[in-house]
């Protein structure tokens, strides 16, 4: 269904019944994972407002008795990332210059491609979608060189342009996938009524498909998001100087070489770094799961 | 409806790009492994020296056995946990939002950032064992990331905490997509409830495991940066994946073509078990 | 309205700036407070003369990840103006055939002669100069707290091997970690470098890890080199495995162990926590190589630019051979310079020892590129031998099984 379930059908038809043993041990149980999986990230956080010898000193999992935000000013603005100190803020831009473009265009060409792959028979239809689909296994070390010599070819090395063109190719197949699948579940008579209406190819795609595509595309967005930010091994390789991104950034900030190893501003680096992510995963979660639940998975 | 030129000419420019980005890339991988090919690309024909080179390296033996133990422990565990999650959390439970934020947020972050943390948490010096120690567990003892024989069980932890929450998102669309009438139709028949899950609900979740099965076997593949940020290969190298052997022998050690041959083999491996999955895919296309 | 077009004209051709900015991209990795900012001081040489630096760090494994990026950036056709590497590398990208020719600048500015000749080898390719190098480290060095060695009842310094073997001994009697030491494969080659070294001399450094003479590689002296590998093994803590070198420093630093074998730019973080050589800590050269100096150097390395970049290029090769830079620069890293006639008036006690020792080196030729630094052996090689070594460091593989291994490694 094209429409999303938004309440969740009951596995128990009986009405929950007050508190008994059963949801006690459910909720101590989901709790207790619960806690397991924040430990990382509650290691992370308490850890970048400890002083650097409290970290020494202490354990990981105590609270910091002498708070400083001194780690997430320097991780922001006066970390030492190359030459300069500059910290983390300039390479922000960079990566959503590049992350922005890059996810409009491949949701919008996954689309397309899963609106064509859909609605039109043609010979080979089957074997490009296979074909697009095991594109997502290709290990991105084997593309490095023959994507720097095609970058060359094409002007694009050394720019943002150049990033963005990478991480849309390597999004083709995911995100065909994704909407494939959703358009594949669509009820055919909403388009075969359209049509009959007289819309045309984009006709159907912006006035039927994409409106009733939220879910999914919300799905693609955050998947594609996610993916571009934290990708690292184009960001060094088909940058320069003026377009590597945060990525980049946080990997000088955390494995230096040489020095002393300030942990405490490292976390904090790795949070900023990872804070634009976070946010869309948290205010899209429920969006996510209803994206995941319109057809995309059920395949 | 029959295509006419219009969908196929807007479908073209996505098809030559993978065309020419994705399986002229391999072909161009599989001929640089019947090269010579060290620092940069050379293309005289060197013929089977570097797979005969390959499977000579122990390097590649622990890469193997290690992918083995830990792909099949990774996706395994995964789809189990995460099924265990959905089912818990589609129990209509006060705060889901926030029980399905938390097992989810780790997909946000960047190996990067994972390896880190779990680096410190499993590092016997100062994580996990340390505090325990401070705490008054003398005995406690979890130093397996300075394991040779253990350190890969430590990446499979980290591994499984990253994508467990996304496995668990899959499956809770699944489960909330459940035909009712036939569990309502095995409750009018007296059957127990985790005999309704076993079967009636978990077999209509079949295409949710081969999704879920591709994500894993596809962030398995990936793995090169979690693998370096947690153990960087170690201790020795007896946390190697494919992923590290294919990027060390490539860049790092001037070996390109052996590289190449280990990209080969991975890439053959992978469509032998994607295979079955991309047929039925394109079956469904006919159907549908 | 003509008139208009035409003082627009003369205005704007007035306005035209008169030469587009200099500039030079620079790919290297480090990217962390004291090397930092020492080639900060690079930086602003370079923009004294008008050269902007563009600055291309990609930090992670000691150069691996800024290796692979540059693969893609030479592959691409724009590689950086200059880039940091070491070694055997230089020489791999000399024979790929993208890199400049320094020669008229080397000839003017005498680099043949201030440049020591063991470290020419990897400056140059087929005679012609392709890179300037930075600094001189030296690896078969010792460190250690003095504190530590007085509280375990140590008078002075070990002059052979079992005098070191002993001092261990006391240290770990009274209760310290005797060796520092972390679990990565470069930092169990480095411990190899020396004890190979100490061993067997500098000849049999040569012929084994240089030449790659089977019959020395597996000998009764190899086999020897491993039982002291293993020797060592037993005077480091139980946590050592992964661990980074500054994070083995520290132990020295702050009392906690004795000695480290590591490279002198250790002596860069007894400095940055403020230690003073000969009253905090002491260097000494490994027990039994005084005398011989096993050898890494960071180089730029100038790749083939359009003619726009050449002039900017040059003044960046310049300045890097430039004695008061040198000077200042590795007074902070913790290297010597790479030039024989700079003072050294401004390095301290152990830096002092360490120019020392590479022009007596150098003359008496026993100066020898580190094997763990890919100053002996070609990439491949040299991770053969870390294959090696840190599996019989680990204990998966005996002192007999190990020579013969390295022996295998060397036959690529």
């Amino acid at each position: 269904m094209a429409s999303a379930q938004a309440t969740s059908p009951q596995v128990f038809s009986a009405p929950v019944r007050g508190v008994d043993a059963s949801r006690i041990g459910l909720y101590a149980v989901l709790v207790f994972l619960a806690v397991l999986f924040l430990l990382p990230i509650y290691v992370m956080v308490t850890n970048s407002f400890k002083p650097l010898d409290e970290i020494r000193s202490g354990h990981l999992m105590a609270l910091p008795e002498a708070w400083t935000v001194q780690p997430w000013l320097e991780a922001w603005s006066t970390a030492q990332i190359g030459v300069q100190p500059t910290g983390l803020r300039p390479y922000f831009v960079n990566s959503f210059l590049l992350v922005v473009p890059a996810v409009i265009i491949s949701t919008l060409i996954g689309a397309l491609n899963g609106y064509i792959l859909t609605q039109f028979k043609f010979r080979g239809a089957n074997v490009l979608f296979a074909a697009m689909l095991f594109s997502v296994f290709i290990p991105f070390q084997i593309v490095l060189i023959p994507m720097a010599k095609t970058l060359g070819i094409l002007g694009l090395a050394g720019t943002v342009k150049g990033l963005v063109f990478v991480n849309v190719v390597y999004g083709i197949g995911f995100t065909t996938l994704f909407f494939r699948n959703y358009y594949a579940a669509f009820p055919g008579e909403l388009i075969r009524s359209a049509r009959i209406d007289g819309a045309g190819f984009f006709g159907v795609l912006w006035r039927i498909l994409l409106p009733s595509s939220a879910p999914i595309i919300v799905v693609t967005v955050i998947w594609q998001f996610t993916n571009i930010w934290n990708e690292f091994l184009f960001g060094a390789s088909f940058s320069d100087y003026s377009s590597f991104p945060l990525t980049v950034a946080l990997n000088n900030l955390v494995n230096s070489s040489t020095g002393v190893k300030e942990y405490n501003v490292h976390f904090a680096g790795a949070f900023i770094a990872a804070i634009p992510t976070l946010v869309v995963y948290l205010v899209s979660g429920k969006y996510f799961v209803r994206g995941l639940m319109a057809g995309s998975v059920k395949g | 409806m029959r295509a006419n030129t219009l969908p196929k000419l807007l479908l073209s420019p996505s098809a030559l790009l993978v065309l020419v980005c994705v399986y002229g890339y391999i072909m161009f991988t599989i001929y640089l492994s019947f090269t010579g090919s060290t620092l940069m690309p050379s293309y005289e024909w060197a013929g089977t020296a570097s797979y005969s080179r390959l499977f000579g390296l122990q390097n590649w033996d622990v890469s193997i056995g290690n992918l083995a133990v830990f792909a099949s422990l990774y996706i395994v565990i995964a789809i189990v946990l995460g099924l265990g999650f959905a089912i818990l959390i589609d129990q209509q439970i006060q705060a889901e939002g926030a029980f399905r934020s938390i097992f989810l947020y780790p997909m946000a972050l960047s190996f990067i950032v994972t390896g880190t943390a779990w680096k410190w948490l499993l590092d016997p010096g100062v994580g996990l064992e340390q505090t325990m120690h401070s705490l008054g567990w003398q005995s406690f003892a979890f130093g397996w990331i300075k394991d040779n024989d253990m350190a890969i069980y430590c990446v499979v932890i980290a591994a499984v905490w990253q994508t467990t929450g996304f496995v668990m998102a899959l499956f809770l669309a699944g489960l909330r997509g459940v035909d009712q009438e036939q569990v309502k139709a095995a409750r009018v028949d007296g059957a127990r409830t985790w005999q309704i899950y076993t079967r009636v609900i978990v077999p209509q979740l079949g295409p949710v495991f081969v999704s879920a099965f591709v994500i894993l076997a596809h962030m398995a593949i990936k793995s090169y940066d979690l693998v370096i940020a947690l153990t960087n290969g170690g201790p020795g190298r007896s946390t190697w994946l494919p992923s590290v052997f294919m990027y060390q022998y490539t860049f790092t050690r001037n070996e390109m073509s052996v590289g190449a041959a280990s990209a080969v083999l991975m890439l053959g491996a992978i469509a032998l078990v994607v295979l079955p999955y991309l047929y039925s895919e394109m079956r469904k296309v006919k159907n549908g | 309205m003509r008139k208009q077009v035409l003082a627009l004209a003369i205005a704007g051709a007035f306005a035209l700036p008169v030469s587009a900015q200099q500039s030079v991209e620079v790919l290297h990795w480090w990217t962390s407070g004291g090397e930092a900012a020492a080639l900060n001081v690079l930086k602003g040489n370079l923009e004294k003369q008008g050269v902007k630096w563009n600055d291309m760090p990609v930090a992670g494994g000691g150069g691996e990840q800024a290796m692979t990026a540059l693969r893609a950036r030479v592959t691409a056709g724009n590689p950086p103006t200059a880039v940091q590497m070491l070694g055997f590398d230089i020489l791999d990208w000399g024979k790929q055939g993208v890199v400049a020719d320094l020669n008229s600048l080397a000839a003017k500015e005498g680099w043949d002669k201030t440049v020591p000749t063991a470290l020419q080898k990897f400056s140059k390719y087929n005679g012609k100069w392709i890179a300037a190098p930075v600094n001189v480290h030296s690896t078969n060095w010792v460190w250690a707290n003095k504190a530590v060695l007085e509280k375990a009842g140590i008078k002075s310094e070990p002059k052979n091997w079992d005098e070191f073997i002993g001092d261990m001994d006391k240290i770990q009697k009274a209760g310290f970690v005797a060796l520092a030491h972390g679990g990565q494969p470069w930092q169990d080659a480095t411990l190899f470098d020396g004890v190979v070294m100490s061993t067997g001399g500098i000849d049999f450094y040569r012929k084994a890890l240089v030449d790659l003479d089977q019959k020395s590689l597996n000998s009764p002296t190899m086999v020897k080199v491993f039982s002291r590998m293993a020797q060592l093994r037993k005077y480091v803590d139980k946590d050592f495995s992964g661990r980074d070198w500054n994070l083995a420093s520290a132990m020295v630093i702050s009392g906690k162990a004795g000695f480290q074998m590591m490279g002198d730019w250790a002596k860069g973080e007894f400095l940055n926590a403020k230690k003073v050589p000969g009253t905090d800590f002491l260097c000494f050269r490994t027990p039994g190589t005084q005398g011989t100096v096993s050898f890494n150097s960071d180089q730029f390395v100038m790749f083939k630019v359009g003619a726009d970049k050449q002039e900017a290029q040059l003044k960046l090769a310049s300045a890097i051979m430039d004695p008061s830079f040198q000077s200042a620069f590795n007074v902070v890293k913790g290297s010597v310079p790479a030039r024989t006639d700079v003072s050294d008036s401004a390095f301290d006690a152990c830096g002092k020892k360490g120019m020392k020792d590479l022009a007596e080196a150098n003359k008496n030729n026993t100066l020898v590129g580190s094997m763990a630094h890919g100053h002996a052996v070609p990439a491949s090689i040299k991770n053969a031998f870390y294959d090696v070594i840190t599996r019989h460091f680990n204990g998966q593989l005996d002192d007999t099984k190990a020579a013969a291994a390295l022996a295998a490694a060397a036959n690529n």
